[in-house]
């Protein structure tokens, strides 16, 4: 839980930007976020939302890092070039978005990374925001093993034909049949991607497929309301969702 | 939401950037998450060449009662700057 350590933990983390052999065996670039933890931790591979590699996600990670996971977060726009994260974003957006290919192996990559890390418990969960939520949904799908999976107000979860495209050829809800993993979702109602009738629609494959998964849905929150840096943020709807994050990240990660 | 909406113009002209005046030739027109405007889509205007990197980018985040007025006026300059070569 937030704010619940004890003054006297033994508590720190160490984050940096480092490489990893990504999908394809390409060397690219990944935040990495230690926590200074006695025991080995549980392991957690953030996928970063549409606007980048930016200055939230690596507050993200340090956050989930600050609660005893150890956290990577691959640069899924490494291939774009660098310069300011808006500006790598724009080249992405330009060519179409990030193929769905290239982010689950990317993830996978991760994931074995993760695994490998002496320091890390041999159990990884995924998490990510926007479309990140997505991605993390769809990695979980199609990769399989991990132990738990966050889908933070993903859209384009459930996609209409006109809606596919060569980067992102088949939607995600088509691979529930395929997921091994626990599933957390976090929603807003006043969201337009994902509605409440997608999230509806996503809950009910779910449940036809007895899935395990929890869905929280909040009442005057749309979409991206953990963004405490922009005007969607909303501070109720988030901590309380937040609390969600963590008591399922250490009910199937931590024990 | 993300809409993934955006549509790319090969275009010739200059922009000026971060360090100055540099070639153009791709303007992409999108609908998307806004980085600083405040709001959160915004209509995105991109002159960039990336050939000479990815912050070779002149970029421009406006509400969409703006990208109609910008388009209602470039229309109209685009109109009286063909009128005025055809008077030349």
């Amino acid at each position: 839980m937030w704010n619940s350590f004890r003054t006297d933990d033994h508590l720190g983390i160490s984050a940096e930007i480092t490489t990893y052999q990504a999908g394809n065996g390409d060397e690219t670039h990944a935040y990495v976020v230690r926590p200074h933890t006695d025991a080995p931790a549980p392991g957690i591979v953030l996928v970063h939302h549409m606007p980048g590699w930016d200055e939230f996600t690596q507050e993200l990670a340090e956050r989930l890092g600050r609660h005893g996971y150890l956290v990577i977060c691959p640069d899924l726009y490494c291939r774009y070039g660098h310069g300011a994260p808006d500006d790598v974003a724009a080249k992405v957006r330009a060519d179409g978005g990030v193929h769905d290919d290239s982010v689950v192996a990317d993830a996978e990559a991760a994931a074995q990374w993760l695994r490998q890390d002496p320091r890390c418990n041999g159990k990884v969960g995924i998490i990510g925001p926007c479309s990140g939520g997505r991605h993390a949904l769809l990695v979980a799908s199609r990769v399989g093993g991990f132990d738990a999976v966050v889908d933070l107000w993903g859209g384009n979860v459930i996609m209409a034909d006109d809606q596919l495209s060569p980067a992102r050829p088949v939607a995600p809800i088509d691979y529930t049949a395929d997921l091994d993993a626990p599933l957390l979702g976090i929603f807003g109602n006043d969201d337009q991607s994902p509605t409440p009738a997608q999230v509806d629609q996503h809950q009910a494959e779910l449940e036809r497929l007895g899935k395990t998964f929890e869905f929280h849905r909040y009442d005057g929150a749309g979409h991206g309301f953990f963004y405490y840096h922009t005007p969607m943020y909303r501070q109720e709807q988030a901590m309380d969702a937040w609390e969600k994050v963590f008591a399922f990240f250490e009910e199937h990660l931590k024990s | 939401m993300c809409t993934m909406i955006a549509m790319s113009a090969a275009v010739t002209g200059m922009g000026k950037g971060a360090d100055g005046w540099f070639r153009v030739n791709q303007a992409t027109v999108g609908y998307d998450h806004a980085t600083h405007s405040g709001t959160e889509h915004a209509l995105l205007l991109d002159f960039t060449n990336y050939e000479l990197g990815v912050d070779a980018r002149v970029a421009l985040e406006l509400d969409l009662a703006s990208g109609r007025a910008l388009m209602a006026q470039l229309q109209s300059a685009i109109e009286a700057a063909e009128a005025s070569e055809r008077v030349a």
